[in-house]
């Protein structure tokens, strides 16, 4: 009988070899991320040391003076994209809905595919539709807007405004159009993780369709269904050359809704290339960080509560 | 019949009536925003839109430069981002599995995958760009291979975990080494799942602006010195659209037309190869 061969040494060096690389490259993502944070950090030091926690809540943003504060766009980043987000939610849900409980079975793939070829177009493309196509459309009915709106009492200043087109509710609009596809794809796959058994009773005892997704599914998916909200708003918040074609790359503080805003992504857009002082451009690496920091945030919160369910199901399983 | 039931009724039908709205308003949105891009882009969409350079304001021109600038900027990003993502993502199926630091390295991957590509612009600036002293289309083609490499490193991850173990087994129980077994077996197993996912981050990629703009930047001019600022199509739409010149603004929305059809395209066609795969 033949002895079996045992590997020289050379070749067992191999296996450990291409562990070790894979090992290394997987924690080039960590590092990736590590790096990203610090190198922000580092460059954006100067504007932080200069205007101190000032920087955060003034509205200053005076180039030729050398004096900036975030103010201005860290408030538009925030408020289009929960502009974005109060308009997607709903959208979402419905369009979830339809393709997990109301479309025919050959409906249902092309409806989804469809849906989530809006997150391909790159989003130069919302942008320039938005600016000269959605942006005239839109301003024919902000005077409406403003006349029906605008008298309510307490919310109504939010409506009052000039019919630009452009501004932070164009901005948000484009931008809950550009994550929709993100929140329903979502939805969409976690109401079909719904037990069969739980909706099934709910029918048995006579619910209606709306009622077994208010009462059986959200309830169920409630958790995941909101990671994919915030899954939806931290990719709101660092959209960029959309958000800058449309919100009018204003640098004011607004009450209304239709005047011209700013955000962070647009201003590093606008602004980079031409900051011409070391401290100019170290403010807006400076935006930069707070913008990673914010979006970092809301994304580790989608995550995790993604994560729950995802936990739920590997026990019930 | 009694009113409850009626009200019950009356809330169902409005409910699913609102469903079937709303998914026809996100069709129209994709519709309106085809259309407009296939309106404006195709009155400029011909031969010399491939064979001229980007013109001075007023001239006749093209976006030559842009093109090529653009495809080898995309070609640095492949290279740089996929071998990384793929074996990234072969460390996470097959050697991490379900331990502490696969979940980790998922979790965060996640995240990188969602980061604000404007932000990853700016970090490619100061520790590319800043240091080299100028802007340039290797700078450009990294910034790329970052927001590919999460795309990557997540299917390669799933497309290895969805190949039966009974196969890695069945290699190693003839003796083969751990290392043969992953390229040899479980990569061809999942070659096509892979490819996808490639082809997948390749489309985000040719139409990502945001982190161009301060790693390529532009350039008006021929040229496919790496180490120089490049031309290419997402930042010269940005510039030529939102410039007050209408030739500008006509190459604009031809290269907006030929880059969505490519993406789509490229889109359309991953999909295709999934569904083939799951058949």
């Amino acid at each position: 009988m033949e002895k079996p061969q045992t590997p020289s040494r050379l070749t067992r060096l191999w296996d450990p070899l291409f562990k070790g690389t894979t090992a290394v490259l997987a924690y080039l993502v960590l590092a990736l991320l590590v790096a990203i944070c610090l190198s922000l950090l580092r460059e954006g030091w100067d504007a932080f040391k200069t205007f101190g926690w000032h920087f955060l809540v003034s509205k200053a943003w005076d180039p030729a003076n050398n004096k900036f504060g975030a103010l201005i766009p860290i408030y538009g980043t925030l408020i289009s994209s929960l502009i974005a987000v109060v308009i997607a939610v709903p959208v979402s849900l419905g369009i979830a809905v339809f393709i997990t409980e109301l479309a025919p079975r050959w409906l249902r793939q092309p409806v989804a595919a469809a849906i989530e070829l809006l997150a391909a177009i790159p989003s130069i493309i919302f942008g320039m539709w938005g600016l000269f196509a959605f942006a005239p459309w839109f301003s024919n009915y902000e005077p409406w807007i403003s006349d029906h709106f605008g008298s309510i009492p307490g919310i109504g200043v939010l409506f009052r405004g000039p019919p630009f087109g452009i501004g932070m509710l164009t901005a948000g609009i484009i931008l809950a159009i550009m994550i929709i596809p993100f929140i329903a794809a979502i939805m969409r796959e976690v109401f079909l993780l719904t037990p069969p058994l739980l909706r099934e009773s709910a029918y048995g005892v006579g619910a209606t369709t709306w009622e077994v997704v208010r009462n059986v599914v959200l309830p169920y998916t409630r958790t995941a269904v909101a990671g994919g909200i915030f899954l939806g708003l931290g990719r709101a918040l660092g959209e960029t050359m959309a958000v800058t074609f449309v919100i009018g790359n204003a640098h004011s503080v607004s009450a209304s809704l239709l005047n011209p805003g700013y955000s962070i992504a647009a201003a590093l857009a606008n602004e980079f290339t031409e900051a011409f002082s070391p401290l100019y451009k170290s403010s807006l690496i400076a935006l930069g960080f707070i913008l990673f920091v914010i979006t970092f945030i809301i994304l580790v919160l989608a995550k995790l509560l993604l994560l729950k369910l995802e936990r739920a199901q590997g026990e019930t399983a | 019949m009694d009113l409850r039931y009626l009200r019950r009724r009356a809330t169902n039908v409005f409910n699913l009536g609102m469903a079937v709205l709303t998914t026809l308003l996100g069709l129209f949105w994709l519709f309106w925003i085809l259309f407009t891009t296939a309106r404006y882009g195709y009155h400029s969409l011909n031969l010399r839109l491939f064979t001229l350079d980007t013109p001075p304001p007023g001239a006749a021109g093209g976006l030559r430069n842009a093109f090529v600038g653009s495809l080898m900027m995309i070609g640095v990003g492949i290279v740089a981002g996929t071998p990384a993502g793929i074996l990234a993502g072969t460390y996470l199926a097959e050697f991490a599995g379900r331990k502490r630091i696969g979940e980790i390295v998922r979790f965060f991957n996640d995240i990188l995958l969602s980061a604000p590509s404007i932000v990853i612009g700016l970090f490619v600036y100061s520790v590319v760009v800043a240091p080299m002293g100028n802007f340039s289309g290797l700078a450009g083609g990294l910034s790329l291979a970052i927001v590919l490499l999460p795309v990557v490193v997540r299917t390669t991850d799933e497309m290895l975990r969805l190949v039966p173990s009974t196969m890695r087994e069945a290699a190693m129980a003839l003796g083969a080494p751990y290392w043969r077994v992953v390229l040899q077996i479980t990569y061809r197993a999942a070659r096509s799942g892979i490819l996808t996912g490639v082809l997948l981050g390749v489309a985000r990629i040719s139409g990502e602006t945001a982190p161009l703009l301060f790693t390529a930047l532009n350039n008006q001019f021929w040229s496919t010195n790496l180490a120089r600022p490049m031309a290419n199509v997402p930042v010269t739409i940005f510039q030529f659209a939102m410039s007050p010149y209408q030739g500008w603004q006509r190459l604009a929305w031809a290269g907006a037309l030929v880059a969505t059809l490519a993406v789509l395209g490229l889109s359309i066609f991953s999909r295709f190869l999934i569904r083939q795969r799951n058949n």
